[in-house]
């Protein structure tokens, strides 16, 4: 834009404010989209937590009536599809954003406006879905919505409407954001960081992001032809015109299982972060860890008709499945007995990042246990939609994803808000969630062994599951107040929590090598990288006997960005933009008038008619706007 | 982008590519599956709908193969559009960009004009199963050349304001790259759609 910049009407030129709401509003910083993810994720996983102790409740005793039935349909769903769209999937993005950039050495992700877009269009995304509770009930068939029970004839609520259209927009924003990680973590290594050195957080992004890209189109197509069937009154799945009913679930699990691998793979990331650190080794096995993850990429792919066992797909698909099922285990197994491996003969330091990474390696492994029991079609004919498997997938979503996601919290906060957070709350918070988990979910198994079916308003007395439901939902409640202690651990810390420094763990990636909270720019100058943990590298050396020998201070060759005393001057930081905003407003808009469309008319057409100008104006604006201020 | 363009302040990156052509090819990935998932409903569901009109009775193989040979066209011009700005060509790249949104704009003509018969001929989207699965496949490829024919027009605009200069032509590139592949999506649809209908109409 060369020519003529002084022409530029003033709605193109760029924002420069960094202060108050509208400094949020117009960043493009990838910290700060990093920490407005993170903490809408928070508010979005407390909500979720509300509506798991709220079923909890309701089963707490047999023949309760705490809530309707039609109410109870509406939790269980919206809690599956907030703690899965809207709560592990943005925090495991949250981490993208803060780290990844940090840890390859770089000033920002590659499409910093695309980044913010991303956000915005999650956010709003996360609002459309959860808008029925306030317009006319929430989607109510589970967060699978197999079809044809979700056509308009079975599901003539407007629940649905705002759950196909809720994870339309949160799947474009998935997509966009994957895209950008996929770019950043090719294109913006610093010199040295060759694809073997990188970090196994990033390299668990960077797998992750490939599964979204390719997942979600697939999810969003199952999704565009209910929603013809619904608004159009299309025949994808009408059976009456020959449509196939299992059309929806191969698609839906065709996504739904890489979209498993999407929870998981983060916290695999972060915990493979973690135990090095907090055992003073480096990782063991790097490139099995590393291979692990790709094949689990890959076959992520292979098995998602072990969900569909009891449909009848016949001998031949249900053995090529469980084979491929019981095959994926082995990278995990891979996996976790290199963390072991990296633990052995450590100095462990039993701080609360590493105690959620060590409940995370326990309670994995007894959930990808119970996962290789269902992978053999016969047992899982026995457990499927019992609540064996609603223990099953807790442990590993819970155990798994969210005590992953919990210790990278712990690890890395204060590295974002330059305060440290409380290790005796930290413990409290550990402990309480640690037991409330196992008396939850460790009880269901055995409530599922004995034919307690999942998705259940209600239970008789006489069918003897009174005792390990009413224990359930006293160790749902545990949990609820360990997570009162954290929220209450995140306050505190940011009043009058120690201050952090910039390396309080002793930490090895790069990260580290900055002051807490990073400055806007990250690195004063871009690190050359010569090894994996190349922070530990600048400084420890090893001597003779292979332990670990601190460098003084001062006195390593490689470059730790901190030779230079100038305030940051003159380092080009991507200009802030409002266009992100603007855009993702009118994809937001798009989706809510769609939404309504069933329930108000034509008002819903015109309101996403609106949208899709807002949509064009934010992108012509986008494109033409100017890199920086002036 | 233009904007970006100017700056060349921007650091190397790690593979010597540009970031927004790695972002193209990504998405185009992402974009296989889209398609993909259409076309393996589309194949599920041939032949399988209980009540006419089925595929033999609408479609008029000739017509559509005018159509398609034009989209294919187009590809062509889109790359003489590229090979012009290169050179620094302005006249040639007004003139290729707009004959190529001029041909992608006769290949939506067709298509407006075959959908408007078959619904006459009784062919819906609610009508039976081939209608559902044919008009959403190739509704969202026709949605997917409109978009090119909006980013090729946003150019020639551009272009005749000669805001366009020789070092932005990977901007050109970029909308080129897009515009082969929903041609080359059509091949596949041609292909799987219509020509595999051929025998059976009569």
């Amino acid at each position: 834009m060369a020519a003529g910049s002084g022409a530029l009407p003033a709605f193109l030129r760029r924002p420069t404010t960094y202060s108050g709401v509208w400094g949020w509003v117009v960043t493009v910083d990838h910290k700060r989209i990093g920490i407005m993810y993170g903490v809408t994720a928070i508010i979005f996983f407390l909500l979720g937590g509300f509506e798991a102790v709220t079923i909890r409740t309701q089963l707490m005793n047999p023949g309760a009536t705490a809530v309707s039935p039609d109410t109870y349909n509406q939790l269980f769903t919206m809690h599956a599809l907030t703690m899965i769209f809207l709560a592990v999937m943005p925090m495991g993005v949250a981490f993208f954003n803060l780290i990844v950039p940090l840890q390859i050495g770089a000033r920002d992700v590659a499409f910093p406006r695309l980044n913010a877009l991303s956000y915005w269009v999650f956010l709003f995304g996360g609002i459309l879905l959860n808008a029925g509770w306030i317009f006319g009930g929430s989607p109510g068939e589970g967060w699978f919505a197999y079809a044809p029970l979700t056509t308009e004839l079975y599901a003539p609520g407007r629940g649905m409407d705002f759950y196909l259209l809720g994870l339309l927009t949160l799947g474009t924003s998935s997509v966009a954001g994957a895209l950008n990680f996929i770019v950043t973590i090719i294109n913006l290594r610093a010199p040295g960081m060759t694809l073997m050195r990188m970090p196994v957080f990033t390299w668990m992004t960077f797998i992750t992001s490939f599964l979204l890209v390719t997942a979600m189109p697939v999810i969003t197509i199952a999704l565009i032809e209910l929603g013809f069937d619904r608004f159009l009154g299309a025949n994808f799945f009408n059976a009456a015109a020959g449509g196939d009913p299992i059309l929806w679930q191969h698609l839906f699990w065709v996504f739904g299982h890489p979209e498993v691998y999407i929870l998981i793979l983060p916290a695999m990331g972060i915990v493979s972060e973690i135990l090095p650190t907090f055992s003073k080794r480096p990782l063991f096995g790097y490139p099995f860890i590393i291979f692990s993850g790709l094949f689990i990429g890959v076959m992520g792919w292979t098995v998602w008709s072990h969900h569909m066992f009891t449909v009848g797909l016949g001998p031949v698909a249900n053995a090529t499945f469980a084979v491929t099922t019981m095959l994926i285990a082995v990278p995990t197994g891979v996996k976790i007995f290199n963390w072991l491996a990296t633990l052995w003969g450590g100095q462990i330091e039993f701080k609360t990042p590493m105690l959620f990474a060590l409940g995370f390696i326990a309670l994995f492994i007894v959930g990808g246990l119970s996962g290789v029991t269902h992978a053999s079609p016969p047992t899982d004919f026995q457990q499927q939609d019992t609540y064996y498997i609603v223990a099953h997938l807790h442990y590993v979503l819970f155990g798994g994803a969210i005590f992953g996601l919990f210790s990278g919290i712990y690890y890395w906060l204060p590295k974002f808000t330059g305060r440290m957070l409380s290790e005796s709350l930290g413990k409290w918070h550990f402990w309480l969630v640690f037991i409330g988990m196992n008396l939850s979910f460790a009880p269901m198994h055995w409530l599922g062994m004995n034919g307690m079916p999942r998705r259940v308003y209600t239970y008789e007395s006489v069918m003897g599951w009174d005792f390990w439901n009413m224990v359930a939902t006293l160790g749902s409640y545990v949990i609820a107040v360990g997570m009162i202690v954290f929220v209450w651990n995140i306050i505190r810390s940011q009043r009058k929590g120690e201050i952090a420094p910039a390396d309080p763990w002793d930490g090895r990636t790069l990260e580290w090598a900055i002051p807490s909270p990073p400055p806007v720019y990250n690195f004063k100058e871009i690190p050359v990288v010569h090894s994996r943990d190349a922070f530990w590298d600048q400084k420890y050396t090893v001597d003779a006997e292979g332990r670990a020998v601190a460098i003084p201070r001062g006195a390593s060759t490689d470059s730790s960005g901190e030779e230079h005393d100038d305030d940051g001057h003159g380092i080009h930081l991507p200009g802030m933009s409002y266009f992100p905003f603007v855009t993702a407003l009118g994809l937001g808009l798009m989706g809510a008038g769609l939404a309504m469309y069933q329930g108000i008319g034509t008002v819903g057409l015109v309101v996403a008619a609106v949208g899709l100008l807002v949509l064009f104006f934010g992108a012509y604006g986008w494109a033409f706007e100017p890199a920086d201020p002036d | 982008m233009a904007a970006a363009e100017a700056h060349s302040a921007h650091p190397q990156t790690t593979t010597g590519l540009d970031h927004r052509k790695l972002l193209m090819w990504a998405f185009l990935g992402s974009d296989c599956l889209f398609f993909g998932s259409l076309i393996a409903t589309y194949l599920l569901y041939r032949g399988k709908g209980l009540v006419g009109p089925h595929p033999a009775d609408v479609f008029n193989i000739p017509f559509t193969s005018v159509s398609a040979f034009v989209l294919l066209m187009s590809s062509l011009t889109m790359v003489l559009a590229l090979a012009a700005i290169q050179r620094g060509d302005q006249r040639g790249l007004k003139i290729w960009l707009l004959a190529t949104a001029l041909l992608g704009s006769v290949f939506l003509g067709g298509q407006y004009f075959e959908f408007t018969v078959f619904i006459h001929e009784g062919l819906t989207l609610q009508s039976n199963l081939f209608g559902s699965t044919f008009f959403t496949l190739t509704g969202f490829h026709g949605l997917h050349v409109t978009v090119g024919v909006i980013i090729l027009m946003s150019f020639y605009v551009m272009a005749l304001r000669n805001r366009v200069t020789p070092e932005q032509h990977l901007n050109i590139e970029l909308a080129g790259l897009y515009w082969h592949f929903v041609d080359i999506v059509w091949i596949v649809i041609f292909t799987v759609v219509y020509l595999v209908e051929a025998p059976n109409i009569v």
